[in-house]
């Protein structure tokens, strides 16, 4: 893809975050739309492209009035949405389509209008779930304890992830939660699915956002600061997290991460911002080391340096993240709204001069992975 | 299960039958590519590896060491908790969820690389789990 060829003209969140038990989750995706699309200066009829995950493209188009042209439901688990970010930018550049509208919508919380989980007969139920598996809290954390051992990392540094983030979240009125924590404190918090405690798990919350993307030449026709999509990556690796090749990396990460830079052409010591998808604390840990921010084995300790928090060299999850800001279910939706307002200028917990930001996302438990470049400049 | 605290069961596929059959009477079972040696899990009809269509079945020895794992504290049912879910690294090559049972759940006495042992346990119904335990005589 031809970097900075499309970008991204409006972008937005649901009216409401947190608890919305009046609203179905279908139409917490028409909220999103909505105020994406209010935020472009666009109504529905000047969209001719629809890609979302959770809930059909089809009942989407239908229910917001779109005649689509082009449809993505690509539905790779929470990092859906830089798949189709990416996939998005390649259409349009391809003339499939003009104009955009990613959406996202979760009533992860309130369970409103969603189908309840089945069980199914997928890999990881018949040779995962009958050993006492149950969700992301035991599967999503099964690497960790050898991630830890290999490299010497200390549950007070697995904490310290969501001490650093709270501090993020403090700044933002929209969190879900604010107030600030210790590495005791997170410790101290029930335990889960040792090694984790409830503080290093994220938060169940109901909510949506959304983006419209257009060809970068007609940025100027909108109203708000066009944010351009550098370039893309992504990956997947396996539907059972015991099979990963090796515990304490992401194949999926390092592949889109790859694929993303380069086609931006920028290295790491470029990005000003990072959002890296924490549905667990250990989450940022692999992210760091698999996009290359640092070495292997040196992301606890670059996090225990206050590197990433607030007045670090690498601002990180400024949002607050999955920890301490919402997470539906599929959270690499707000990884891509904050990165925007950051890029905009418009975020809680601004960035000074943030430049370039990247958006990396997690499907699943290291299922798949997604990457976006951005930037507020044109290449 | 919607609504239901029942044990979650396996639900075999004709390319798994051969593996759950073998835990059901004692036997952990694994496949062979024929053309490349490779040894595969989850059971499937073909090599990962090379691409051949000609795999094998073979009786596992049942070791392995302890890779990762979670103990587990709130309830799931036909678990108590606390409980282990782990990864098992099998002798032959392939990894596999499991419990580590026997021992007590804690993570002073469920070292990681620590050699373990398959067990079969009765779920009820005809059917087992393939479980590991610390091997017999220690490291």
């Amino acid at each position: 893809m031809k970097p900075g060829s499309v970008a991204i003209i409006g972008a937005a969140e649901t009216t409401e975050l947190g608890e919305i038990p009046h609203t179905s989750q279908l139409e917490l995706h028409c909220d999103a739309a909505l105020n994406a699309l209010a935020d472009a200066g666009l109504r529905p009829s000047d969209i001719d492209g629809v890609a979302t995950a959770g809930e059909s493209p089809v009942a989407v188009a239908h229910l917001l009035g779109i005649t689509p042209t082009y449809v993505d439901s690509t539905s790779v688990g929470g990092c859906s949405f830089m798949l189709h970010l990416r996939h998005a930018a390649a259409a349009i550049r391809e003339a499939l389509c003009t104009t955009v509208l990613v959406t996202h919508g979760e009533s992860g919380r309130s369970q409103v209008g969603r189908a309840p989980f089945q069980g199914g007969f997928g890999l990881s139920a018949q040779f995962e779930l009958p050993f006492g598996a149950m969700g992301p809290p035991t599967l999503f954390t099964l690497p960790a304890l050898r991630y830890m051992k290999t490299y010497g990392v200390t549950e007070e540094q697995l904490a310290m992830v969501a001490v650093v983030q709270r501090e993020w979240a403090a700044k933002n009125p929209r969190a879900s939660h604010r107030d600030p924590i210790s590495v005791q404190d997170v410790l101290d918090s029930r335990m889960i699915a040792y090694p984790f405690r409830k503080l290093m798990c994220c938060l169940i919350t109901d909510g949506g956002g959304a983006l419209v993307l257009t060809r970068a030449e007609r940025a100027d026709e909108f109203p708000r600061k066009p944010i351009y999509i550098l370039g893309g990556g992504e990956s997947v690796e396996t539907p059972m997290v015991s099979q990963m090749e090796d515990f304490t990396t992401s194949r999926a990460f390092r592949v889109s991460a790859r694929k993303a830079f380069e086609e931006a052409g920028i290295q790491p010591s470029d990005v000003d911002h990072l959002m890296i998808y924490d549905a667990f604390a250990h989450l940022p840990l692999y992210g760091l080391e698999d996009l290359g921010f640092c070495g292997r084995g040196e992301a606890a300790d670059f996090v225990w340096e206050r590197r990433t928090a607030p007045g670090g060299s690498l601002p990180l999850n400024t949002n607050g993240g999955g920890l301490s800001y919402m997470h539906s279910g599929m959270y690499g939706m707000y990884a891509l709204q904050e990165s925007v307002r950051q890029l905009r200028g418009t975020a809680p917990a601004q960035v000074p001069k943030a430049r370039i930001s990247v958006a990396h996302g997690v499907g699943g438990m290291f299922a798949a992975s997604g990457t976006i470049v951005l930037s507020n400049q044109a290449p | 299960m919607v609504g239901e605290r029942r044990r979650f069961l396996p639900q075999p596929t004709p390319e798994t039958q051969p593996f759950w059959d073998g835990v059901n009477q004692g036997e952990l079972r694994l496949l062979r590519c024929d053309d490349c040696g490779f040894v595969i899990f989850p059971p499937r009809s073909f090599c990962p590896r090379c691409g051949g269509r000609k795999v094998q079945w073979f009786r596992a020895s049942g070791r392995g060491t302890l890779y990762s794992y979670v103990i587990h504290h709130r309830p799931v049912p036909g678990y108590t908790p606390p409980y282990s879910i782990a990864v098992v690294q099998l002798e032959e090559g392939p990894r596999m969820m499991t419990n580590i049972v026997n021992c007590p759940q804690t993570p002073e006495a469920m070292e990681l690389d620590m050699p373990v042992e398959v067990v079969f346990t009765p779920i009820g119904e005809g059917l087992s789990l393939p479980q590991f335990q610390p091997a017999a005589g220690g490291r």
